[in-house]
């Protein structure tokens, strides 16, 4: 079993009106220096599987087909091999 | 408005409503069809794998599997949509309302992305839209109108695309629809939600899949003050077997 940490992330091009927002109340709280707020998507989940490179290739086809939208955002993940632990078997 | 069928000897043409999960806007479009413009109209469950002989599909608006991820990107994978797509490829009619519009740009069969509108508000309110290409089924038969009125209600309908796809768009004149006043002038002020252009509605190349934001549903029933939304209705009925 894998676990895998996905990171989506709108272009840069791309505006994020909702970052823009959000910087307007770190101005209304006096956080000045605070710069180029972007709020992107980060998404966890487990492939099971023991096959680490048809665990890769399961993740990159969610990525591209439904996780991230590639005519506007990138993505990147990481793969680590996870056991669940006592209690979450439970 | 015009009402279709029985009089003439063309056979009317049936209408596909897909109902997916978290669709709200279904039953309206059902009830304009049928009741308003008395045509052929089934509800299409999004489980189905058939599309029951349809000559036009319609994507109706909504919040599709609760806009989760992005809006439409769900519901592009649900088993009817390869029906969709299928038909849409051999020139089959395809026309995406809101949602709708949404899916389709998921599914691929129109370019272009939406983003949250640039305000950050829900918009909801009666927009104008000046017709770019009266030469698609959907617009031919729409004369003397400056501009059409017809309700917005979206929170996701700032429509993106890149210079390189908007200008393919405008080449091909693929730009069906535009926010404009209601003399049709095309201005900033007029754009509700922060669309590329002041883009509302999109043609595929081919000219059979519309999407547009805009909902022509809910502006065709005369008792609620406005019926420029039957004009498109009515304009494709006319035009689709010709």
């Amino acid at each position: 079993m894998f676990k895998v940490k996905v990171l989506i992330k709108r272009r840069k091009t791309i505006l994020d009106p909702q970052g823009k927002a959000v910087e307007i109340g770190a101005k209304n709280l006096g956080l000045n220096n605070i710069k180029n707020t972007r709020i992107d998507k980060y998404i966890e989940f487990n492939v099971d599987t023991k096959d680490k490179k048809l665990a890769e290739e399961e993740v990159n086809d969610y990525c591209k087909k439904l996780l991230a939208n590639p005519i506007m955002e990138d993505y990147e993940f990481t793969l680590s091999e996870w056991a669940p632990s006592e209690e979450e078997v439970k | 408005m015009g009402s279709f069928g029985g009089r003439s000897k063309v056979r009317k043409p049936k209408f596909g409503v897909v109902v997916f999960p978290g669709s709200n806007c279904d039953h309206d479009t059902y009830y304009v069809l049928k009741k308003l413009l008395d045509l052929d109209v089934i509800f299409l469950w999004h489980k189905q794998t058939n599309l029951e002989d349809c000559d036009i599909i319609i994507l109706p608006g909504g919040f599709s599997y609760g806009d989760y991820l992005r809006t439409g990107s769900i519901a592009r994978f649900s088993p009817i949509m390869n029906e969709v797509i299928g038909f849409a490829e051999k020139g089959g009619y395809v026309l995406g309302i809101c949602n709708g519009f949404q899916i389709l740009l998921e599914a691929g069969l129109l370019p272009g992305v939406m983003i949250r509108n640039e305000s950050l508000n829900f918009v909801c309110k009666d927009i104008y839209l000046k017709i770019e290409n009266k030469e698609t089924v959907f617009t031919k038969d729409i004369n003397g109108k400056l501009a059409l009125k017809v309700p917005i209600a979206h929170g996701e309908g700032n429509y993106f695309a890149d210079e390189s796809t908007l200008k393919e768009l405008e080449a091909n004149n693929q730009i069906v629809f535009r926010y404009s006043d209601k003399d049709g002038s095309i201005t900033t002020s007029a754009n509700p939600n922060g669309s590329v252009r002041n883009i509302a509605g999109i043609i595929n190349k081919s000219g059979n899949v519309l999407g547009m934001m805009p909902h022509p549903e809910r502006s065709s029933d005369s008792v609620l003050g406005k019926t420029d939304g039957s004009l498109i209705f009515n304009s494709l009925v006319n035009n689709i077997f010709n």
